[in-house]
């Protein structure tokens, strides 16, 4: 097993925090991984992305240009990496914010409306937390279990409290995952 | 009990590292972008181990504090980026004529001038050449992975003691700031023994010790010349460090160091799903280069492709090692872009398959 992914959105959204709880969760079930940021002045209050692989075996290349997923959080990101998914591959995208749909047929696609759905969990923060959740629905390359663990890795220790929003969000986001709302 | 694996960026593992060989002091300056290594040091080795760690002026103060310290025969290193790299090389050309052991990490941008802060690998020819001035080498490890970051650090510390030479492990912005799994050796003790050279205050019994790079007399200085060349003679023999992937049946070589590398192994990999043998060649020291086994290499192969974040440097060493048995070509990005494996994949069939078919 070989999962190449990309998560990218707005400095802020919380897209290299989720690629660190993927690979930390991943970790956990020994696997291979590879978190490689976008760094610099883009950061700050541009796109931000992370790369994330996860594999069973040694991972040769952290840079990549074709992914098995792609995650966006804002419309600028679903524009630059629509075209980056491998064919078959899957593109997930938080629904709110988009205007432009994505329009590729030869790929899977699935609106997640995380943010309105965090605003009902009273804590817009874990939006990214939804996506993840519909991620892990659709691609179960790691257990629930494994992720609870590495969101404790990631989630400083003073934000412990807030473990069981985490929770929830995940557990929204497959539910979400199951049944998409039409865009 | 196997330790617990951890994920970890490169330059917070290069100074947990850093802590656990035993260092006794850092002297540095933030720049972006391996800052991570001051700041994980400011936070953890002082409380930890008694480490000094300081942050100094400028870095021509950091590496001048590093010719003092190791003069002491303390572990001691400092640690930046490309344009500061560029004001310690006064320093670091004292320290070679000096013959004191130190490290110095750089983990690259791309330049020149202030450049960028994205990664870049064209720091390669002030490293192995000389940045400095004078007939002096920099002992050079270029790791490619966390991991490597974190093992090369004792490695480091170990060669420089063996020759008491200033080593340099040169990295790059990518691998400074991914994260990777990690496995961490354990603690060593910041060791108590004092080498017979350091100048600690003469005792009665011996002479007393010098460290200096200075000497006026042209065959005195001479002989200090011809001292730093025998020693460099047997690193050449004895330190040349590369790694082979699937190189055994390969028609074609990609030969990179670094991160590159493990893009080119990528490459290699997407060019054998089509049907070409490629094979990647890694130096892992870049100096002493391993011109021996790329020579022996280039016996059973069509062609070599070396590929940079540079215009063209470590490709001259290919070219002395190949020495015209086969052909040599070359790609390479520069300031800060990272070349996608599809990319060097098209560039191999366009300079080489295409041509020698």
């Amino acid at each position: 097993m070989t999962e190449e992914i990309i998560i990218a959105g707005f400095g802020g959204q919380g897209v290299l925090s989720m690629g660190q709880i993927l690979c930390y969760s991943a970790v956990m079930e020994d696997k291979e991984v590879s978190w490689m940021p976008s760094y610099g002045p883009e950061m700050r209050g541009g796109t931000a992305n992370c790369i994330v692989i996860i594999s069973d075996e040694k991972i040769s290349s952290p840079i990549l240009t074709k992914f098995d997923t792609v995650i966006v959080l804002n419309q600028p990101s679903l524009d630059k990496f629509e075209n980056a998914v491998k064919p078959g591959g899957l593109l997930i995208y938080e629904s709110s914010a988009i205007i432009n749909p994505p329009t590729r047929t030869d790929i899977e696609i699935l609106p997640i409306d995380a943010a309105n759905e965090a605003v009902k969990l009273k804590n817009t923060k874990i939006m990214n937390m939804i996506v993840l959740g519909a991620f892990l629905k659709k691609k179960p390359i790691i257990s629930f279990e494994s992720a609870m663990k590495g969101l404790k890795k990631v989630l400083p220790e003073r934000y412990h409290n807030l473990i069981p929003l985490n929770q929830e969000a995940l557990e929204k986001g497959m539910e979400l995952a199951e049944k998409p709302v039409a865009v | 009990m196997k330790k617990e694996l951890k994920l970890m960026k490169g330059n917070e593992a290069l100074a947990e590292a850093v802590i656990l060989a035993g260092c006794d002091a850092y002297f540095g300056y933030p720049i972006t972008p391996q800052s991570e290594v001051l700041e994980y040091l400011s936070l953890e080795a002082t409380k930890r181990t008694g480490m000094v760690v300081l942050q100094a002026e400028s870095e021509v103060a950091s590496i001048n504090m590093v010719y003092g310290a190791a003069g002491t025969g303390k572990r001691v290193m400092t640690s930046s980026s490309s344009p500061g790299i560029s004001l310690m090389q006064e320093g670091i050309s004292y320290i070679a004529c000096a013959q004191l052991p130190c490290l110095i990490v750089n983990v690259q941008r791309g330049g020149p001038g202030l450049g960028t802060i994205q990664p870049g690998q064209a720091d390669y020819f002030q490293t192995v050449k000389g940045g400095g001035h004078g007939d002096y080498k920099l002992l050079t490890l270029a790791p490619s992975t966390v991991q490597e970051m974190v093992d090369f650090v004792d490695t480091a510390f170990q060669l420089a003691f063996k020759y008491r030479t200033p080593v340099m492990i040169l990295a790059d912005g990518a691998l400074g700031q991914m994260m990777e799994k990690v496995q961490l050796p354990d603690q060593k003790e910041r060791t108590k023994e004092i080498p017979a050279w350091a100048t600690v205050g003469k005792t009665k019994d011996r002479e007393r010790n010098i460290i200096t790079s200075l000497s006026l007399d042209p065959h005195v200085m001479e002989n200090v010349n011809l001292q730093l060349q025998e020693k460099y003679r047997t690193i050449e023999k004895n330190e040349v460090r590369y790694e082979m992937t699937d190189c055994e049946d390969a028609d074609y070589i990609l030969v990179a160091f670094g991160l590159v590398a493990r893009i080119c192994q990528k490459a290699a990999h997407l060019a054998r799903e089509k049907g070409i043998k490629v094979g990647v060649f890694r130096p892992i020291t870049l100096y002493p280069f391993p011109y021996e086994a790329l020579n022996k290499l280039a016996d059973n192969v069509k062609g070599f492709l070396d590929v940079e974040m540079n215009a063209g440097q470590m490709v001259e060493d290919v070219k002395l090692a190949v020495l015209g048995k086969k052909p040599v070509e070359f790609h390479g990005r520069m300031g800060g872009v990272i070349p996608s494996p599809e990319e060097i994949l098209h560039k191999l069939e366009e300079k080489l398959v295409g041509e020698l078919v």
